[in-house]
């Protein structure tokens, strides 16, 4: 049985490296200083992604001003008075919101969002990117704060502080070195969704820097690199993978390496 | 305690309030939002949507049964596929492999799961789909043709390809709550069946019967993201609104219906026919979702498992 288990994780890590080398060997041979800093073109005249990877920055940015502090707001409410059917709600609905659909909060933010303005934006973009990292800040931030010992809160108590002191400068320092490896893996998480950038944000030929406006990224430019028809696109779709799972593989590993005392 | 105090922390709890009342609020608007935007197709078609088999957006025909039935069968295929191999894995890493090499090996399987949707279907496209239309799909021909299964056109893109790009994709999700249901279960089992004279595998046999609902919870999990898997899917599985028995064929998902059309659907009755299906993907996502939960913390009780989600 041990060999057929063992097979199994083979298995698994074998598909990995496949996909690793893949994106390796095929990415490095198309990028180059030109790639990173160009805006697409027609088919023939080179071209690139400088504009998606700021596009991704952006909306990458502007999701974690907004998820952040609701995030970790509600976190910290459901470790430290959510011992209610109100925290109970919160967490349950946490939990089931972290596994729906990515591209359905695509269609919530379309409905809410780009119906009324008329457009597709980085605005509503960056608010889909939000909705997906808030409840994942919430529930690491909630579990890391359980983690500080009781006996800390009971101090800071016991020589007068009030309860919101308390929280603000004993448990969330206690805390931080945790809800900051969440935060880095939420933000991994986000920067590789395409689904809900679709027809949110959808796409630019441009540099663009403002959020009214239609903006790219690295993820719906892969997508269309990928299924476009001529080979010279789809070579561009490996090396933007490549920048892609680098940034994000190495936030994965630098959060294992920093962690690692805890597993 | 001083009147600052007291102040103060009616003002940090209120703002706590907020920031959690602001998670069910984007729940409630999300339902309310879709609902109200899909009200056209609902009204004029009914509960005929679900079960309409033709989908002529140009001819106002709105039936989502082929979207439906993609969503469920490529599902399928990826249950079949990954739950074995995700219970090998499990199994391994907790109860077998020693842990100088189960932790490496654990991170690695995790790292699958990082890897983007968009990039597996890129990879789907380039290397998974000329293997099965070359290797695996003459093989499956070769020897099951006689199915109906593994008949008609082969050309790589299709069901079986989404199928089994969702198996690897939801491997890594799987594997690690059944990991934590595995951790869960106390070590005064094993040790009591290895004091009663049980080899290890018969120990093992006794931590899986523990773990059931746990390991149920898990494959309801898995199913619940290759339920709503969308970019990897769109890219392989062919994009054709249509019901076939054999897996050779290209087909549609609901979540790829979305994907590939919703951006070019300016008429009023399209936009809310594909808001309808998402809607209906939206609730059984939530339904499902809400089941693992349940069955997960039937095992793991107390324990946070927060960080797999």
């Amino acid at each position: 049985m041990t060999t057929l288990t063992a097979a199994c994780a083979v298995f698994a890590i074998v598909i990995l490296l496949i996909i690793l080398s893949y994106i390796a060997v095929r990415g490095i041979t198309s990028i180059n200083l030109e790639f990173l800093v160009d805006t697409p073109k027609p088919v023939g005249e080179g071209g690139g992604i400088g504009n998606a990877i700021v596009g991704s920055v952006m909306m990458t940015l502007l999701a974690t001003l907004i998820g952040l502090p609701i995030g970790i707001g509600a976190g910290v409410y459901m470790a430290e008075f959510g011992n209610n059917w109100f925290g109970s709600t919160v967490r349950f609905i946490s939990d089931t919101l972290i596994g729906i659909p990515s591209i359905i909060i695509g269609i919530f933010i379309y409905t809410l969002v780009v119906l009324p303005m008329g457009r597709q934006s980085g605005l509503a973009g960056g608010l889909a990117l939000a909705i997906i990292m808030i409840p994942i800040v919430a529930r690491t931030t909630e579990e890391m704060i359980r983690l500080v010992p009781n006996s800390m809160r009971e101090a800071a108590l016991a020589l007068g502080a009030p309860q919101w002191r308390v929280i603000w400068n004993i448990v969330l320092p206690a805390a931080s070195a945790g809800i900051a490896t969440g935060v880095m893996l939420a933000i991994a998480r986000i920067s590789g969704e395409t689904a809900p950038l679709l027809f949110t944000a959808l796409n630019s030929r441009f540099y663009n820097y403002f959020f009214d406006q239609p903006m790219s990224s690295l993820t719906v430019q892969i997508y269309n690199y990928a299924t476009g028809p001529f080979d010279i696109e789809h070579n561009m779709a490996w090396a933007a993978t490549l920048i892609l799972v680098g940034l994000i593989l190495t936030i994965n590993i630098a959060v294992r390496y920093l962690t690692r005392k805890r597993f | 305690m001083s009147q600052t105090g007291t102040v103060g922390d009616k003002v940090f709890r209120v703002i706590l309030f907020i920031t959690a009342a602001i998670i069910l609020l984007i729940v409630a608007v999300m339902i309310f939002m879709m609902v109200l935007n899909s009200m056209p197709t609902i009204r004029q078609f009914g509960f005929g949507f679900l079960t309409g088999r033709e989908w002529k957006p140009a001819l106002s025909e709105f039936g989502a049964l082929p979207f439906i039935y993609g969503t469920i069968v490529s599902s399928l295929i990826a249950l079949i596929i990954s739950v074995p191999i995700s219970l090998g894995i499990a199994i391994f890493l907790v109860e077998q492999a020693p842990k100088k090499i189960a932790t490496p090996i654990a991170f690695m399987v995790e790292l699958l799961a990082a890897i983007p949707s968009v990039v597996y279907g890129l990879w789907g496209i380039f290397v998974l789909a000329p293997f099965v239309r070359n290797y695996l799909g003459v093989f499956l021909e070769n020897y099951l043709g006689w199915l109906p299964l593994f008949q008609g056109r082969l050309t790589g893109i299709g069901m079986l390809t989404g199928g089994i790009i969702l198996a690897l994709m939801i491997t890594p999700i799987i594997t690690a709550v059944v990991r934590d249901v595995f951790e869960a279960v106390p070590t005064t089992q094993r040790e009591a069946a290895l004091a009663l004279g049980a080899t290890k595998w018969e120990t093992t046999q006794i931590v899986l019967g523990n773990a059931s609902s746990g390991i149920a919870g898990a494959v309801v999990l898995g199913l619940g993201r290759a339920l709503g898997e969308t970019m990897a899917v769109t890219m392989v599985i062919g994009n054709s609104p249509q019901i076939s028995a054999s897996l050779f064929e290209p087909a549609y998902t609901i979540a790829s219906v979305l994907a590939a059309n919703f951006a070019e659907a300016t008429d009023r009755l399209y936009l809310s026919a594909l808001i309808e299906i998402g809607l209906v993907l939206f609730l059984v996502t939530f339904v499902v979702n809400a089941l693992a939960k349940l069955l997960i913390l039937s095992v793991t009780r107390g324990r946070a498992s927060a960080k797999h989600t």
